[in-house]
């Protein structure tokens, strides 16, 4: 039974729905975080507030809200509350257009996963990302600080550089599959080389985009104003760059679009470079199995970390997480779970590794220099840039 | 209906957006209202279904080039400039030439659209995106003046580079 | 894809875009004392360039959709601007060397610029006109501020940026316009639409005003000749001998090619207005050419009269008229440069004998060099035997066949009065003692070459005028086909 709801109602449902799984990635994102640097450097990391810290985000996101909100007397009133609002509504806008999954059949509705495919999709994130600079850059001129003036000039002429590496590192991408829609660009990936090598971007012939898809990840880096380019925020040189004179709420909004962004560009390494939903086996290996054996094994750890140094509320909290993790692995055993679910298991576990390389970067590398990061921009990352282009289009050309 | 409620308001900004650029004192504001106007114009070519050329606007226009000014204004100390006087004393001719384009629009709009019979754009194709069609006639029907573009572009990169290193 | 045959149509373009970047690539990988080979570089590539041209004509026709022209008179003009690059180049080496400045860049921005202005020739097409347009004046904004360290050099190049730039708006907003009003960029294409039955005339009246504006701007007529006497005085000297050259034949060029193939009747409608530009042209260089002391600021307000001249040309609207301003325009290409050059030699380092004063004695310091000029300037007087007179006779006889009697009368009366300037150099240079100290370097080889080069080609026009103004009469038929 199907019945049909009106397109501005679907519309609603779903971007809700869509809110509010990002927000809460969003929110926890920061957890994995603090965990992951911390464990990188031996730390603990947040363990005070509830399970593992686990309601630490939710702790930090009040604080914010009912801190004092300042807006010092010397700046510029209407940019400097504009700035954070913009940056995080340019930030959130992009992820519109990413497809996150096939089209689905829920209680008899029939939708695609994804708010709205956009035939020039990959142009709007684009055009939107090409936006965000202006919530940095406006945000720091409006402080009237020097500091905060020099974190805008260097994300301007940063973000500016690097967007030219991450458009051509992309463009490899649409000469293999033609088309501007994410969507399409998806589909285009479907099928496997062999029997087992998935037709991903990164593997797909005439020519494999994996010098278009570093040039796109080192780029994401830099768009993302993220270790080791976060220069418009170095907080050595220049105490915290754009947001020094950002407190309360209006700091967590470009907390939150920094992570946003983070987002987006993962998941569009996903959709562009891996293949979105697609999962890296045929059905015939039964790769379909995969997320039942992914949440066997999280049970196992769990169960089996908990018997160790542990001791009451962690333990038990622990125990309860590797049941949570059994369930949900055992669900997919059913067939509509399975058929609903797989594609967006694939995407999340495709996007959350981006997300995870994001910290990892963090935990490992040093921040570049200003003059190298706009030598290695212009000088290393662009050239490759166009070199794979070149490449691509002759291949294209030859054999495509 | 919807389209034309739209339409005003793009207008509006594109309009609005352009008178404020060059009234208002302080330059990171006219910049400001500078990119209102040409967001506004990336509006009137969404509207039209070039969608293509409203992310091209968008990403060029806004994002890359209205940046680089706001960089450079950020940079250069203004602060003089919007002191002195404007406007100098061209003002009334340049009031009259304005009137004078008025009265121009006005005498258009008065005759009506019928009157003018305005050239036919080209067909719009057959179950074609619109960024396919741009790139198609693009690449054949303007082969040559697409080309010849990059030639425009290499001279304007030796000439920055002259004017602006320090050592040649 | 286009085929061999139509992009053969393209060569010079091909050939000066392909050594201007050559010489680009290569300015690194010389040495600095070797620089020179840079210039013979670019010479090869004019003269490449100039045979190309011929080559191309070889097999005339339109190509790439009819964007691109290959007639008579685009070839006309592409043999006239390669030859005005050729000579730059030639003229420009010692004067680079001697003030130092940096070569591959100065060499290629020339070629650049030739490839735009022969392009402007060629091309049938708005888009293309206005691209070819755009690439001549980005090239000469900066050539213009080529002596960087030269504060007027400098003021030269950003007044020339900031009102090219303007002018270029207004001729880009008249293309718009154009296409608004006909639906296609291409010439023919529009002259057919305004034959038409429902032509939207006063669309179109005002999109060729703006693009009127654009090009008399390009051209320096009045009342757009502001910019003029500063850009020229401003300009590093071979620049300026270039710039009064090569981009105004090419926009007089195009000002031909766009007025006389998309207008229907341009005598009805544009007549008053090229009169009156051709007529403020001439009295306002003329006049204010008379009180200046500079001699390059001189020869900027005689450029601006010039302009007046050819307008004068336009002003008859008939194939002769356009014939008269083509053969005018390659004479006074060859006297300009040769001027110029002349001035450029005797500027010294970093121009600092510009003054008419300066010249005080020459004539006896410097017998060669004081001669050559003396030919230079009587050719822009217009003495018979030079290409100037027969220049000026062929304008003043297309205006008087085409009823325009007081135009050339008042013409006439601005040549005489355009006499007196040219010959008080002469005067000076022959008859005054030198009132202070001027050195002046011998004479290189390249720039005597240059000079003998634009000295014959003057002589040859004003002897035997005969085989160009046969070309130019054949191939400006194309107005009225």
């Amino acid at each position: 039974m199907t019945f049909a709801l009106s397109f501005y109602t679907l519309a609603v449902v779903k971007a809700l729905v869509l809110l509010g799984i990002l927000l809460i990635t969003l929110v926890y994102i920061q957890w994995v975080e603090r965990k992951l640097i911390a464990h990188i450097q031996g730390r603990w990391g947040p363990n005070r507030v509830g399970p593992h810290g686990l309601l630490q985000p939710i702790a930090d996101s009040l604080k914010l809200l009912t801190k004092e909100d300042l807006t010092p007397p010397h700046v510029h009133k209407l940019i400097f509350v504009m700035a954070p609002f913009l940056a995080v509504s340019l930030a959130l806008i992009s992820i519109a257009v990413i497809p996150f999954g096939g089209e689905v059949e829920v209680f008899g509705v029939r939708t695609t996963l994804q708010l709205t495919d956009l035939n020039i999709g990959l142009l709007f994130i684009f055009a939107v990302t090409s936006l965000g600079v202006y919530g940095i850059a406006l945000g720091g001129w409006a402080s009237n600080n020097k500091y905060s003036l020099f974190g805008a000039l260097r994300s301007s002429a940063q973000m500016l550089s690097y967007e030219l590496s991450l458009s051509l590192g992309v463009v490899g991408v649409l000469l293999l599959s033609g088309s501007l829609s994410l969507r399409r660009i998806v589909d285009s990936q479907a099928g496997y080389y062999f029997g087992f090598l998935p037709r991903w971007n990164v593997f797909h012939g005439p020519l494999p985009q994996l010098v278009g898809f570093l040039v796109y990840l080192t780029a994401a880096f830099a768009e993302t104003n993220r270790v080791p380019f976060d220069l418009p925020e170095a907080e050595t040189e220049l105490v915290a760059g754009f947001h020094t004179e950002y407190s309360s709420m209006k700091f967590a909004l470009f907390f939150m679009a920094e992570y946003a962004n983070m987002i987006t560009v993962a998941c569009l390494a996903t959709v562009l470079f891996f293949g979105g939903w697609h999962a890296p086996l045929p059905e015939s290996w039964g790769i379909q199995y995969a997320p039942l054996v992914v949440g066997a094994l999280v049970a196992g750890l769990l169960l089996y970390h908990s018997q160790g140094a542990f001791a009451g509320k962690q333990r038990r909290s622990m125990q309860v997480f590797g049941v949570v993790a059994a369930l949900i692995g055992a669900a997919f055993l059913l067939q509509p779970v399975r058929v609903l679910f797989s594609p967006l298991f694939w995407f999340a576990a495709k996007s959350g590794f981006f997300l995870f390389l994001y910290i990892w970067v963090r935990g490992t590398l040093p921040r570049f220099r200003y003059d190298q990061l706009m030598g290695f921009g212009w000088k290393v990352l662009f050239p490759v840039g166009v070199a794979n282009v070149l490449v691509t289009a002759l291949m294209v050309a030859l054999f495509g | 209906m919807l389209d034309t409620a739209l339409f005003y308001i793009f207008a509006a900004l594109t309009l609005g957006g352009g008178v404020l650029t060059i009234t208002r004192r302080s330059a990171v504001h006219s910049a400001i209202w500078l990119i209102t106007s040409l967001l506004g114009v990336a509006g009137l070519y969404l509207l039209q279904r070039a969608e293509f050329l409203a992310g091209v606007q968008v990403i060029l226009y806004v994002g890359g080039i209205m940046v680089l000014f706001l960089f450079v204004i950020m940079l250069v100390n203004l602060d003089q400039a919007a002191k002195e006087k404007r406007f100098s004393g061209q003002k009334w001719i340049a009031l009259a030439c304005v009137a004078a384009v008025a009265l121009q629009a006005l005498w258009f709009v008065s005759k009506g659209a019928g009157r003018f019979t305005l050239g036919q754009p080209s067909i719009a194709g057959e179950n074609l995106g619109n960024s396919e069609h741009v790139s198609r006639v693009l690449f054949s029907q303007y082969l040559l003046p697409f080309e010849l573009a990059s030639i425009l572009l290499l001279v304007a990169i030796i000439g920055a580079v002259v004017m602006a290193k320090k050592r040649i | 894809m286009p085929d061999s045959a139509q992009i053969l149509r393209l060569l010079p373009e091909i050939l000066l875009s392909v050594f201007g970047t050559l010489i680009m690539v290569l300015d690194p990988l010389t040495g600095r004392n070797r620089k020179a080979l840079l210039g013979v570089l670019a010479l090869v590539g004019a003269y490449c360039a100039w045979i190309g041209a011929l080559v191309s004509y070889a097999n005339p026709g339109p190509a790439f959709g009819g964007m691109v022209t290959v007639d008579g008179f685009a070839t006309f003009f592409r043999l006239l601007v390669c030859a005005i690059g050729f000579l730059t180049v030639l003229a420009s080496m010692s004067y680079l060397e001697r003030n130092e400045l940096p070569q591959g860049e100065y060499y290629a921005l020339v070629l650049f610029g030739v490839a735009g202005q022969s392009l402007m020739a060629v091309s049938g097409e708005l888009v293309l006109i206005f691209l070819g347009l755009e690439i001549s004046s980005i090239s000469t904004y900066i050539l213009a501020g080529f002596l960087r360290e030269d504060a007027k050099s400098n003021e030269a190049s950003l007044k020339y940026f900031f009102l090219g730039s303007f002018a270029t708006a207004f001729f880009l907003y008249g293309v718009a316009l154009t296409y608004g009003a006909t639906g296609s960029t291409k010439l023919v294409v529009i002259r057919q639409a305004m034959e038409g039955k429902d032509a939207n005339v006063v669309l179109a009246v005002i999109a060729g005003a703006l693009m009127f504006v654009g090009l008399a701007f390009k051209v320096s007529a009045a009342p757009f000749q502001v910019w003029t006497p500063d850009v020229y005085q401003g300009a590093p000297s071979p620049v300026t001998a270039y710039l009064s050259t090569g981009p105004k034949a090419a926009a007089f060029a195009i000002f031909l090619r766009i007025f006389f193939t998309t207008v229907p009747q341009t005598g009805v409608m544009w007549g008053w207005l090229l009169w009156t530009c051709a007529l403020l042209s001439m009295t306002i260089g003329n006049f204010a050419a008379l009180v200046q002391t500079d001699i390059k600021r001189m020869l900027a307000y005689s450029s601006i009269a010039h302009a007046g001249y050819v307008l004068v040309a336009f002003t008859s609207c008939t194939p002769i008229g356009a014939a008269a301003a083509m053969f005018y325009l390659a004479a006074y290409a060859f006297m300009n440069l040769g001027a110029f050059t002349v001035v450029s030699h005797l500027s010294g380092r970093r121009e600092q004998y510009v003054a008419i004063d300066h010249y005080a004695g020459l004539g006896r310091r410097r017998p060669f060099l004081a001669a050559l000029l003396t030919i230079f300037l009587l050719s822009l007087v217009g003495i018979p035997l030079t290409g100037g007179f027969f220049g000026k006779f062929y304008i003043f006889r297309a205006a008087v066949n085409a009823d325009l009697l007081w135009l050339a009368v008042l013409g006439l009366l601005n040549s005489a009065v355009a006499a007196y300037y040219y010959l008080k150099v002469i005067v000076v240079m022959y008859m005054q003692e030198p009132k202070e100290e001027v050195t002046i370097e011998p004479v290189p080889a390249t720039l005597a070459a240059t000079l003998v080069l634009a000295a014959g080609a003057v002589f040859f026009l004003g002897v035997y005028p005969g085989p160009v103004l046969d070309f130019a009469t054949r191939s400006a038929s194309f107005s009225r086909q």
